[in-house]
């Protein structure tokens, strides 16, 4: 298992706390907390190790996509493919987002 | 024709229960907007065992529990998370489980009555958590003997992990069980007795003996369960609600063991086993 950190500048928004995913082969748990500030902070718990270039990439494609609001993020990934992670990352900012849409 | 479109209409309106999520299962046996779940993930009591191994934990330990209301009447919820190391019971998800049953019979002491419903997917205790694990069993059994005395405890087991180990045990002591053809009970799981009694005697791969001895229609058959459903969200949280409502069982099953045990005793272990002699051996006497 390798512990992986990453900052990441955001936009100051309003979210709700969100869950998506869960720990079993081939998928992973993605939980999104608001954060006061500007900036995301993600914290990765993986049971692939030498993964930090991948993820790293995941996370410039996401954000060259959307732009992240500031939030605490902790993922549980269980050997996930990128497209994967990728997807329940969206997964989770979409619904945490969903406060923001309404509003 | 006619008959074989309205059959696959019928089919499309079903909503398969197997499939849910453990959060999910709770939310769709439980009276609609009445499920309020305890200790959530965002408390993040995680497994504090698991990362010492080197394996990556849950925020829920897989298992979710929460209170709300069937028909109106004030019960508990329990569903394990079977895709999670494979729905094994270690110190916090057992934990959460016998604090959710002693909850119940706090409320039914105040003379709140409160039943309670759990799904069971798992392999019994999580052996990274051995001991921890077992006693957190044992904490759920004795639970469960105590509040099935003022109203029932009902376990549902439609698969795809099953219910085995001590956790099998424990859905023996359930005043009611509800199965699925998917579901399996047994103490053992099938690579277990394997290794144990070897491929000759006992093969894991074959699906049509592993589901001949432990899978729902057997189990149904035999009487081991009470009731057998479809894999279908209204079809089993009818037959829950039908549980609830036939009140405390008169006798329950794990207080009735002498015919059982004594069919047992008979049996003769030197012949192969398979579904049907397994049959035979537990129904004798009882049916025609």
């Amino acid at each position: 298992m390798e512990t992986l950190h990453f900052t990441r500048p955001a936009r100051a928004a309003e979210i709700q706390p969100a869950l998506v995913g869960y720990v079993g082969s081939g998928d992973l748990e993605v939980m999104i907390e608001p954060l006061q500030g500007s900036q995301t902070e993600i914290h990765i718990q993986t049971s692939s190790p030498g993964s930090e270039i991948r993820w790293r990439q995941v996370i410039e494609q996401i954000e060259a996509r959307i732009s992240l609001p500031a939030m605490r993020m902790d993922i549980h990934d269980f050997a996930a493919t990128p497209g994967v992670i990728r997807l329940r990352i969206e997964q989770a900012i979409e619904l945490a987002s969903a406060v923001e849409a309404s509003a | 024709m006619t008959e074989l479109t309205n059959t696959a209409l019928n089919r499309t309106e079903q909503l398969g229960f197997i499939d849910l999520s453990a959060r999910k299962r709770i939310e769709s046996l439980l009276d609609s907007g009445s499920m309020r779940e305890l200790l959530t993930p965002f408390d993040r009591l995680t497994s504090p065992w698991l990362e010492k191994q080197g394996i990556v934990p849950q925020f829920d330990d897989g298992v979710v529990i929460a209170r709300g209301k069937l028909d109106d009447k004030p019960v508990v919820a329990a569903a394990i998370e079977g895709g999670f190391q494979g729905g094994s019971l270690g110190e916090v998800g057992g934990a959460k489980i016998a604090g959710i049953l002693e909850l119940a019979i706090e409320e039914n002491r105040k003379g709140n009555p409160t039943a309670a419903v759990l799904m069971l997917e798992t392999g019994g205790v999580r052996l990274q958590e051995a001991n921890l694990g077992l006693a957190a069993i044992a904490e759920i059994q004795s639970a469960i003997v105590e509040l099935r005395q003022y109203q029932p405890v009902i376990a549902v087991v439609t698969g795809p992990v099953g219910c085995f180990g001590g956790m099998s045990i424990t859905a023996g002591l359930c005043s009611y069980l509800i199965i699925t053809r998917e579901g399996r009970l047994g103490l053992n799981g099938p690579q277990v007795i394997e290794q144990e009694a070897g491929v000759e005697e006992y093969d894991s791969r074959d699906r049509g003996l592993i589901w001949g001895l432990t899978g729902g229609i057997q189990r149904f058959a035999t009487g081991l369960v009470d009731a057998f459903v479809d894999d279908d969200v209204s079809a089993l949280s009818t037959c829950v609600r039908d549980c609830l409502a036939a009140g405390v069982p008169t006798l329950h099953r794990s207080d009735d063991i002498a015919a059982p045990l004594k069919r047992l005793q008979q049996f003769d272990t030197r012949e192969q086993i398979d579904a049907q002699r397994a049959r035979f051996t537990l129904t004798q006497g009882k049916t025609a």
